[in-house]
C-alpha cells in the first residue's frame, strides 16, 4: 500500500520527541503524496498511546504491547518491524537517527533488501529521470543530507528498490499537531506470534538512562564555545552568562574533543540541532559541522580574535576581540541595562 | 579496562576475532573539489586515514587478545589498493592476519552493498566467534554497515560498545553508551560488535612489528615492487596480504558495488555561508553597551 511509516520510540509511556517530529515530517511527505501516514510503535503498557501519536496526523498505527519489548532491543524490535513493513509495504519509512533507530533501520534495511539514507536535514518529494532507463519515476523521497564533513549537500534517492528510508536527527524536523482529534485506527500487533526465543539472546543486565537536564534544543538563548575558549575554566564565563541570561551552554564538537564540555552539550551536526532566539559564539570558528547545528538561530553573535572566522559570515554581531575580556564586559553591561 | 579479576580470562578459550576497518578520505580536510561531478568521491584529492572508530575496535580486539592468549586476530578491509596500508598499520599494531577485499566491482558500493560484500569476506573467514567494527566511519558517517553486517550474517549485535567487561564460555558482557546513559548487555557468541569512540584509544604501534611487517604487500603492490621486494615475499610468504576478488568470496555481481547499492546521488550541492550585514564591533566599553542595549530593546534579552 501507498503510505509513509514512521517508527516511534518510546519508554515509560512516553513517545519520544524525535518520533513527534518524524511524525509530523511524514505527515507532510503523506500530503504531497496524498496517501496515509501510518506509525508503529513497540513497548509496555501501551494502552492509551495513541494519544501522543494521532494528534500528528496518523491514519493508522501498529501497536506491539508485551513486557518484553522495553526496553528495546534489536531483534524483536526487527522482527516486529520486518514483518510490518513487508504486509503494508509503505514507500517511505522514517526512523529517528537516535541509538535506538541507528541500531534498528540499518538491520531493517539489510533484511528488506533496501535502501537507507543517515541523518536526513530535509525531507521531499520529487521526480527522477533514469537515462539509461529512458523512465522518469514519479514522487520519490528526496532524502537530503549534509555530507563530507558537511562540506556538501547531498540529495540521495532511491528508485528501484523499496520501501525508501531515511533517519533524522533530533531537533531537525518540527513538531507541529496536525488535529488534535485526528482518528486513528488501530491495529493491535500479535507479538506473540512474531517472536521467537532466539530473538531474545542478547540480555539486558543493567540500565542507566538519566533524562539529561540539558535541554539545548528549547532553550532560547545559548552561549555555545568553541576550541577557541581555551579552557574549562574560560567556559565557566560562558556559563555565568548563559545563567545570567536565562540560556544554555553549548560547545562545538572541538571544545567536546578537548574536555572543555559534556558531549551532551554538543551543537552542530552530529550534536544536537538548535534554533533559538539569540545564539552567542565564543571562540567558535565556525565549521559548517556547526554551523549546520545552529545557523536557524534568529541571531547570532560571533565573538572571536580571528576576523576572518567563517562563522563571522552568518553572524548578526562580530565582536573582534578576546573572549576574557567581551564576555566579563557583557555581563557587566547587562546587568547594568536590564529591568 | 576489564573486570579487575583477570583470571576468569585466563582459563578461557581463545577466540578468534574478525575485526573491520576502513581506510576513508580524511574529512576534517576537505574542499570542494573533492567531489567528482557525478556525486562520487574523488579520492585521489584526498590524504586517507583508519577510520577513528575502527582503530578503537582494533584496541578493543587487542585488549582481548591481552587477556585470553592464543587469542587470533584478524584484521579485514574493502577498498583500492590503497587500502593495504589498513592491513599493515593493524600489522604494526598487533594483529595476526590481514586480509583485503579489493576488486574494482565493488566500486561506488553504498553501505547495503559494502555489507554484502563484507558478510561474503567474514564467512570465508569462519569459524570465528567475535566481529568487531567501528560504529561509523567519518566518509559517512552512517553507522549502518555494522548492523547491516549482521543481519547478512545473522548474528546477534551490539553496537556502541564502549568496555567488555566479562567474557564468558559461551557469552560476552559489554557496557553500551547511550545518547542518555549505559547499558549492560550480554551477547551470545558469536555475534557482531560495534565500537563507539568513547571506548579506550588505539595502543601505539610496536617498533619490532614495524620492522617485521613494514615490508607487507598485497598482490596488487607486488606487481610493481621492485626484484628486493619480490624476493623477500617468495622468502617470507607471510608478508604477502591475501586480496580477495569478487570471484574470491563468491559474490554476486548484482549485489556488488553500483548495482548492488539502492541508494544513488540524485545531485550535490555545495554549501556556502551566505554574507549578512554584520555589525563589526570591537572589545570596548562604547561597542558592547550598545550591543547589550540593542538586544534589550529588541526583547531578545532581559
Amino acid at each position: 500500500m501507498k503510505s509513509v511509516m514512521v517508527y516511534c520510540e518510546v519508554e515509560n509511556q512516553k513517545v519520544a520527541d524525535i518520533s513527534q517530529e518524524l511524525l509530523s515530517a511524514g505527515k507532510r511527505l503523506a500530503q504531497k503524496l496524498g496517501c496515509p501516514l501510518e506509525a508503529m510503535i513497540f513497548g509496555s503498557s501501551l494502552n492509551g498511546i495513541e494519544n501522543q501519536i494521532a494528534p500528528f496526523g496518523v491514519d493508522r498505527l501498529f501497536v506491539g504491547n508485551s513486557m518484553r519489548l522495553e526496553p528495546y532491543r534489536t531483534l524483536p524490535h526487527a522482527a516486529l518491524a520486518s514483518k510490518i513493513l513487508k504486509e503494508e509495504d509503505p514507500q517511505i519509512v522514517l526512523f529517528g537517527a537516535t541509538s535506538v533507530g541507528r541500531d534498528l533501520a540499518p538491520r531493517l534495511a539489510s533484511v528488506l533488501n533496501c535502501g537507507l539514507t543517515a541523518d536526513c536535514t530535509i525531507l521531499d518529494i520529487g521526480d527522477h529521470l533514469v537515462k539509461k532507463e529512458k523512465k522518469e519515476y514519479k514522487d520519490l523521497l528526496y532524502a537530503i543530507r549534509p555530507a563530507f564533513g558537511g562540506s556538501i549537500m547531498a540529495n540521495i534517492i532511491n528508485w528501484d528498490m523499496h520501501p525508501q528510508m531515511a533517519t533524522v536527527r533530533e531537533g531537525v524536523m518540527k513538531k507541529e499537531i496536525f488535529d488534535e482529534h485526528y482518528a486513528t485506527e488501530i491495529v493491535e500487533v500479535d507479538v506473540n506470534a512474531v517472536l521467537k526465543e532466539e530473538d531474545f539472546v542478547v540480555k539486558i543486565i543493567d540500565r542507566q538512562i538519566k533524562e539529561s537536564g540539558v535541554n539545548l534544543k528549547d532553550a532560547p538563548i545559548i552561549v555555545a564555545g568553541g576550541y577557541g575558549v581555551g579552557s574549562r575554566e574560560n567556559f565557566d564565563l560562558l556559563v555565568e552568562l548563559a545563567q545570567l541570561l536565562g540560556g544554555e551552554v553549548g560547545g562545538s564538537r572541538a571544545a567536546v574533543d578537548a574536555g572543555f564540555i559534556e558531549h551532551n552539550r554538543q551543537i552542530g551536526q552530529t550534536g544536537t540541532t538548535v534554533r533559538p532566539k539569540l545564539y552567542i559564539a565564543a571562540g567558535i570558528s565556525g565549521a559548517i559541522q556547526h554551523t549546520a547545528g545552529m545557523q536557524d538561530a534568529s541571531m547570532i553573535i560571533s565573538i572571536n580574535n580571528d576576523p576572518d572566522a567563517p562563522i563571522n559570515k552568518i553572524a548578526d554581531y562580530v565582536i573582534h576581540g578576546d573572549l576574557g575580556v567581551v564576555v566579563p564586559k557583557m555581563i557587566k553591561f547587562y546587568k547594568q541595562n536590564a529591568k | 579496562m576489564f573486570n579487575t579479576n583477570t583470571t576468569k580470562y585466563l582459563n578461557m578459550r581463545p577466540l578468534k576475532i574478525v575485526v573491520l576497518a576502513k581506510q576513508v578520505p580524511d574529512t576534517r580536510h576537505v574542499g570542494p573539489d573533492a567531489m567528482k561531478p557525478d556525486g562520487t568521491v574523488n579520492r585521489g584529492k584526498l590524504s586517507t586515514v583508519f577510520n577513528p572508530d575502527d582503530l578503537h575496535a582494533l584496541e578493543l580486539a587487542l585488549n582481548i587478545k591481552d587477556r585470553i592468549p592464543g587469542t587470533e586476530i584478524t584484521i579485514l578491509t574493502m577498498g583500492p589498493p590503497k587500502a593495504a596500508d589498513i592491513i599493515r598499520e593493524g600489522y604494526y599494531r598487533g594483529v595476526d592476519f590481514g586480509v583485503m577485499i579489493s576488486d574494482r566491482r565493488f566500486g561506488g558500493a553504498d553501505t547495503l552493498a559494502t555489507s554484502y560484500t563484507l558478510a561474503k569476506g567474514i564467512e570465508k573467514l569462519a569459524p570465528f566467534d567475535l566481529i568487531v567494527g567501528g560504529r561509523q566511519a567519518i566518509d559517512g558517517d552512517t553507522a549502518q554497515v555494522g548492523p547491516q553486517c549482521a543481519d547478512k550474517l545473522n548474528l546477534p549485535q551490539v553496537t556502541y560498545v564502549e568496555e567488555i567487561l566479562e567474557i564468558k564460555e559461551d557469552e560476552i558482557i559489554a557496557r553500551r553508551r547511550l545518547e542518555k546513559g549505559i547499558e549492560v548487555v550480554s551477547a551470545p557468541f558469536p555475534c557482531l560488535m560495534t565500537v563507539h569512540g568513547s571506548s579506550p584509544a588505539c595502543r601505539s604501534r610496536h617498533a619490532k612489528r614495524v620492522m617485521k611487517y613494514k615490508y607487507a604487500r598485497s598482490a596488487t603492490e607486488l606487481r610493481s615492487a621492485d626484484e628486493f621486494m619480490i624476493d623477500l615475499h617468495t622468502k617470507r610468504p607471510h608478508l604477502t596480504i591475501p586480496e580477495w576478488n569478487v570471484e574470491d568470496i563468491n559474490a554476486d555481481v548484482e549485489k556488488i558495488g553500483l548495482s548492488g547499492s539502492p541508494t544513488k546521488v540524485k545531485s550535490v550541492e555545495n554549501i556556502v555561508l551566505t554574507a549578512n550585514e554584520a555589525k563589526l564591533l570591537n572589545d570596548s566599553d562604547a561597542d558592547i553597551e550598545m550591543m547589550i542595549k540593542e538586544l534589550i530593546e529588541h526583547h531578545t534579552i532581559g
